[in-house]
């Protein structure tokens, strides 16, 4: 028998009913537990709920009608955490996903919803989940992060398990997980970054976008970054959308960032920043650059800051607009407004007069070599070659012209893309596209693994995009145990073969339960401050936290 | 008309909806109950409704009431993968996309309704899409990313059920519908 324990946060977990009235609605509570049990085959009565005379303490029962095979029962201890256990003898097959991210939720997310019986072992490496969307997503997008609460209803999943600071390949390996699971998928998305491999990329003052990312985002291994923000230049290399966020976090008031999730250490970086331009470089032309309208448009309306767009970069696009795919055609458009006019209104006029910051978009242009300052203590400039473009759609290519010219900054970002690493030699790679070579989802010549998101399919594309990857790989795995292509094995399975594993190493594997201690920790802390949360940095006090 | 119905049921999603369609996204966020931000509202506090975010505040609870009379009553039905068609008795004031969760059709809300993701999209019935609020630009920006975008396609989580709309039809891209192409229809979450 299988027991289980956890804490649901009660607004996701039960729709935000149970948790809140004080007044009992038995009909929406029977809903609202209906819907949370999901798969399950609970039957709920109006009998089976009722309040303990403590008000904000609800306690509530439910039994499946067949007796002996569930018993599920819930009780609050405090106002905003419930306590639930569940018991069950049912079998069913072992699903592994490694990786926490958007991909690897959604996976789970279709296979639990799925599959009636199969359980799914999440593995992350850092004590904390969601990957990119904690760490990636920029601080002044909160809305982008309320996946967050369809991730959490997952993990709330009876038949889903967290575990955290475990890291497949050092602590237990490829080989193994696929010995105690009956499906491994791979969804540890792409944690390197993509270099020009040009002189001077190592400079002081040279950072990734994704370190200056992870740094601002509180990512443990980049919390001693400390960019040199003490010059009036920045250059941000790549115009795709993490291009744009890393130049709208170097422009935005301080007032604005503050009270985001920002890390406190970043906040007081950026407080002192010298930093007042801006340039964004591509090497092909406006109608190629890889950044989406929104980010666009935010840095059209950031307060304080100008966009310093040459006309005749989009001199003629006005025509060729019109023929368009429409993302690109309005996209287009508001690059074009955006440099023609010096603000539609009179208000707007003025407000980009005063700006004192400005960001600017450089096109056609490929770094050649980071120049360093005379004491080569940090750098100066760049040199950047000109090119001109073969064709001219979304496929044109960027040749060079032979012409060069230079360009002061004290700072620059590489923001040129993600790329996959492989985890193991067990696991096919493809090195050249980045990716795990596969056929929707099934690892090409390996039954039983799998692969989504961005270590599938390349690092781009939207929440949407991952989604619909997340869900066609949990489609192939599902249909895989339905049709008996996958035969799962009995007896001690799943994370009960695991985990004596990890103990034997000492590792402490995290569950979804102390990362809701870590999570209240942080927004208690944040609290104080006037922010969301203050993301703790250390994995080690993560830790702490979780055993506290 | 919709505009009365709207004075007349001030439904607290729509409220959330045009506060945040006032501000730029970089902008602070006014909270359900007034405060410049959820972090100092003691209501939001309380009930932690900000959890992870300050946008705006809403998560189908409202959906999940029955309609209180016949004269509330908004009929829609949603188009499936393979045609099949649903007909769905709502309500004035549901959002079309947690009205969906409710009732077990397949459309996802990962941002929860605050324009930062396009994966609610649908199409509407031409017969209906001029009675529907305009698409705000931020709407528009977000259905840019969507595959599959027709003339016809909105975010189903700005589309709010008023009288006007009674009848209403909306169809799932094919985005959204191949992944339940074995039939199975997944649970709301």
């Amino acid at each position: 028998m299988d027991v289980k324990t956890g804490y649901v946060a009660g607004r996701l977990a039960f729709r935000g009913v149970l948790c809140r009235i004080s007044g009992i609605s038995t009909a929406a509570h029977c809903h609202a537990v209906k819907k949370h049990s999901c798969e399950t085959v609970f039957k709920f009565s109006q009998r089976s709920l009722y309040q303990t005379s403590t008000p904000g303490q609800h306690r509530w029962f439910c039994h499946n009608s067949t007796p002996g095979q569930h018993r599920w029962f819930c009780h609050t201890a405090t106002p905003s955490q419930h306590r639930w256990f569940c018991h069950t003898s049912t079998p069913g097959p072992h699903v592994c996903i490694v990786g926490s991210g958007p991909a690897g939720f959604y996976t789970a997310q279709h296979i639990l919803k799925n599959h009636k019986t199969a359980r799914v072992d999440i593995y992350e490496k850092l004590p904390v989940p969601f990957g990119l969307v904690r760490f990636g997503v920029a601080p002044d997008h909160p809305e982008v992060k309320n996946v967050i609460n369809t991730f959490t209803n997952t993990a709330s999943n009876e038949r889903c398990s967290f575990l955290g600071n475990v890291t497949v390949g050092r602590d237990v390996t490829v080989a193994e997980l696929r010995q105690a699971y009956d499906a491994v998928i791979m969804s540890y998305g792409a944690d390197a970054d993509k270099e020009f491999g040009i002189p001077g990329e190592d400079l002081s003052g040279v950072y990734s976008a994704r370190a200056f990312v992870g740094w601002y985002n509180g990512l443990p291994q980049d919390k001693h970054l400390a960019p040199m923000l003490d010059t009036d230049t920045a250059v941000v290399l790549g115009q795709g959308n993490v291009a744009l966020d890393v130049a709208r976090i170097l422009l935005t008031p301080l007032s604005i960032l503050k009270i985001t999730d920002i890390t406190d250490h970043a906040a007081a970086a950026l407080e002192t920043s010298q930093v007042k331009t801006v340039y964004i470089v591509g090497r092909r032309g406006p109608l190629q650059t890889a950044f989406t309208i929104k980010e666009l448009r935010e840095m059209t309306k950031l307060p304080d800051c100008r966009p310093l767009l040459d006309p005749a970069d989009f001199a003629g696009l006005e025509d060729k607009v019109k023929s368009l795919q429409r993302p690109r055609k309005r996209l287009t458009e508001l690059l074009i407004k955006t440099a023609q006019t010096g603000g539609a209104t009179a208000q707007e006029a003025q407000r980009l007069a005063q700006a004192t910051k400005e960001w600017g978009l450089k096109f056609l242009r490929s770094p050649l070599e980071i120049l360093s300052s005379e004491d080569g203590s940090r750098v100066s400039g760049i040199r950047l070659g000109v090119n001109q473009l073969e064709g001219s759609d979304s496929s044109a290519r960027a040749v060079p012209t032979g012409e060069t010219e230079v360009l002061s900054c004290g700072l620059v970002l590489r923001s040129i893309g993600y790329k996959s690493e492989p985890i193991d030699d067990t696991v096919p790679f493809d090195s050249q596209k980045g990716v795990i070579p596969n056929e929707a989802g099934r690892v090409t010549g390996c039954k039983g693994l799998y692969c989504s998101g961005w270590v599938r399919r390349g690092p781009t594309g939207v929440i949407l995009t991952t989604m619909t990857d997340g869900f066609e790989t949990g489609k192939a795995v599902v249909d895989d145990l339905t049709t008996g292509i996958l035969q799962p094995v009995g007896g001690v399975r799943g994370q009960e073969w695991i985990q004596p594993l990890l103990q034997k190493k000492g590792i402490q594997a995290v569950t979804f339960e102390d990362w809701n201690k870590i999570d209240s920790e942080e927004m208690m802390r944040g609290e104080k401050v006037g922010k969301p949360r203050e993301k703790i940095l250390d994995v080690k006090e993560m830790l702490q936290v979780a055993q506290s | 008309m919709a505009a009365a119905i709207r004075t007349k049921f001030p439904v607290l999603r729509r409220f959330s909806q045009v506060i945040f369609a006032s501000f730029s996204s970089v902008s602070s966020k006014k909270c359900l109950h007034g405060f410049l931000s959820p972090f100092t509202c003691p209501s939001c506090q309380q009930n932690r409704l900000f959890r992870t975010s300050n946008g705006p505040l809403r998560h189908g609870d409202y959906e999940y009431q029955d309609p209180k009379s016949e004269d509330e009553i908004v009929n829609i039905t949603y188009v499936q993968k393979d045609g099949e068609r649903i007909p769905i008795r709502g309500k004035v004031g549901d959002n079309v996309m947690y009205l969906a969760h409710r009732y077990d059709i397949p459309i996802e809300g990962a941002c929860e309704a605050s324009l930062a993701c396009c994966t609610c999209h649908v199409y509407v019935h031409d017969d209906y899409s001029d009675r529907i609020q305009e698409a705000t630009e931020e709407e528009e920006d977000m259905l840019d990313m969507a595959p599959f975008l027709k003339e016809s396609s909105r975010l189903s989580c700005q589309i709010t059920l008023s009288k006007d709309l009674d009848g209403i039809e909306v169809t799932l891209p094919q985005a959204t519908r191949n992944f339940y192409v074995d039939g199975h229809v997944p649970e709301p979450h």
